[in-house]
């Protein structure tokens, strides 16, 4: 993968194609390219170069990414908030630029409304246990969707068990779009929260966070935006969301794993209890009471992963050096391919989801009378990643009357070469299967 | 071109052998891998200390059904006694394939059904839950 640019250059010129295409405005990322910042998409697999098409389940790390959670180690490894010294202080200045740069990345104003997490799991957690106890009794309603991945569902599930509050769910249509009526019908139960993903992790579905943020607003209900799934792939400005929590992982969006955020309103965060007792989180500590902190640290407790959190900052960094609306839009063109390209060139795949215009970067499918662990174990013949299960989407998967599916999904360093591989590759697996299992 | 979809290995799961319900089985058990979606409900009709009959029904991955068929064909017909003694090396010995740590739980899904239908009619009781 020879490229002419300069990863060290700075991440602002990185992958811009020389001949500008397509949407008007956007000048396209060239992925050839960008993959020069991508080393470990350079090594061969079973004979084959990898085509790494998992992106949803984590993404890559450029080399800007890398570099900064190595230097942290090498050059001021040293705790946060704490050292009366030089590497102690640039530890806690990295940290909170991190922070102030993670801000930047979705919109926000005021890094302090940034709480550093280890994933979105952990930032939906703490929002179930810190508001969620203190704010939801019984009889109370939370609507939530069927197609949400389990970590905005099962922390839920404790809080309704824990205070005999009731689940509601917006149920969805057979292309995968939320039921807007039903929502509307929902809301009048006056639910004290709505809780939905962004972006679906499995039918890739981009949902109106805007408008179902306002109409929850009207019925009274505060909302909280799933953005795992977003926050690699398309711009995301909370303020313009108007939602009240946004969680999301880092290290789907090319940081380190270990990184993620919380981001809350800041009345919200300073009324809420700490989630996590310790260190860091408090500002006066007597025997038997306890003051807490400022936001953010109010909910750091203990030693933060530092390096996680300095590369999470390299990453939103060097995506809005990208442009997010230029990934975007080259997300939207891989889409927009794939979903052109596989049903012409692999007899019978079966894809889920809504068209390529309402959908990020992510193909669920099935071929007939092969099961998904077994097309993902021959892609992998051919150095081809891809997901096979129900992608923590259990609840999604029995909507759609599906034991598991294989999914294929992309990120800025996706090429379209890597979807005519797959394509290939799922021509293979049909060969050797053959024909259709009578019995299933 | 495959050390694991060998012939016999596709061959068993496009038309697997024992596939279906029996009549007035002994006992019936319904196992699953919840993680990638396999499950098989397992049947046995023992007579005279004898399997008579074995059949099972379900879903899942060339693995898990190719495993489930070979299985049920090794103990038709086989005393208590021998099936009871039949462990996990040997249905991976059946299997004749190299199984990743990853597939493991597919190729075991018959094996584990078939022991939870053995503590069932009492011939020999499931090993205690290893911790999870």
């Amino acid at each position: 993968m020879a490229t002419e640019i300069d990863p060290r250059a700075g991440s602002r010129t990185v992958g811009v194609a020389r001949v500008p295409a397509g949407t008007p405005g956007v000048v396209p990322i060239d992925p050839t390219a960008l993959r020069a910042d991508f080393p470990i998409l350079d090594q061969v697999i079973n004979g084959h170069p990898l085509v790494y098409l998992d992106s949803a389940a984590t993404s890559q790390k450029p080399r800007i990414v890398l570099d900064a959670v190595d230097a942290f180690y090498r050059e001021y490894n040293a705790n946060v908030h704490r050292g009366i010294y030089t590497i102690g202080e640039r530890a806690t200045a990295a940290y909170e630029a991190a922070r102030a740069s993670t801000a930047r990345f979705i919109g926000v104003p005021d890094p302090h409304e940034i709480v550093f997490t280890r994933n979105a799991t952990e930032a939906i957690n703490l929002v179930a246990y810190s508001w969620g106890r203190r704010n939801i009794g019984r009889g109370d309603v939370i609507v939530l969707t069927e197609m949400e991945h389990h970590a905005n569902l099962v922390p839920w599930q404790l809080l309704a068990q824990e205070s005999d509050a009731d689940l509601e769910f917006i149920p969805i249509t057979d292309d995968g779009l939320l039921r807007q009526d039903v929502f509307d019908v929902l809301l009048r139960l006056k639910p004290k929260l709505v809780a939905f993903a962004h972006v679906s992790n499995t039918l890739g579905t981009i949902n109106p966070v805007e408008a179902m943020t306002r109409r929850a607003h009207e019925a009274g209900a505060l909302v909280l935006v799933d953005g795992a799934q977003a926050v690699p792939h398309i711009p995301v400005d909370v303020a313009a969301i108007g939602c009240d929590f946004y969680a999301f992982s880092g290290h789907k969006m090319l940081a380190p794993t270990g990184s993620g955020a919380l981001w809350g309103r800041r009345e919200l965060l300073e009324a809420m209890p700490p989630f996590l007792a310790g260190g860091e989180m408090i500002r006066e500590v007597h025997l038997r009471r306890s003051e807490w902190n400022d936001i953010p640290w109010k909910f750091e407790a203990g030693t933060p992963d530092i390096s996680a959190a300095v590369g999470l900052g390299a990453a939103a960094e060097y995506l809005m050096g990208l442009g997010m609306d230029r990934v975007q839009a080259h997300e939207q063109d891989l889409v927009a391919y794939a979903l052109d390209l596989l049903p012409r060139e692999v007899p019978g795949i079966e894809i889920y989801g809504p068209s390529a215009e309402q959908r990020g970067g992510v193909v669920s499918f099935n071929l007939p009378g092969v099961h998904p662990h077994d097309v993902a174990q021959v892609l992998d013949r051919f150095g081809i990643a891809v997901r096979a299960g129900h992608h923590c989407t259990m609840p999604l998967h029995e909507r759609l009357d599906l034991a598991a599916t294989a999914r294929a999904s992309f990120g800025v360093y996706t090429t379209k070469a890597d979807l005519d591989a797959l394509a290939a590759g799922l021509r293979q697996v049909v060969e050797l299967f053959g024909t259709q299992r009578p019995l299933s | 071109m495959d050390d694991l979809y060998r012939d016999y290995i596709l061959e068993h799961y496009r038309r697997p052998h024992n596939f279906g319900v029996i009549e007035e089985p002994s006992a019936s058990y319904e196992g699953s891998n919840p993680l990638c979606g396999d499950r098989i409900t397992m049947q046995l009709a023992v007579r005279d200390g004898v399997v008579e009959q074995i059949g099972f029904t379900g879903r899942g991955c060339a693995i898990s059904q190719a495993s489930a068929s070979l299985l049920t064909d090794e103990i038709k017909g086989k005393p208590i006694e021998t099936v009871v003694d039949f462990g996990a090396a040997d249905l991976l010995d059946l299997l004749g394939i190299e199984i990743s740590p990853a597939r493991l739980k597919c190729a075991m899904l018959s094996f584990d059904s078939l022991q939870h239908l053995l503590d069932e009619i009492g011939a020999k009781p499931l090993p205690a839950k290893e911790p999870s």
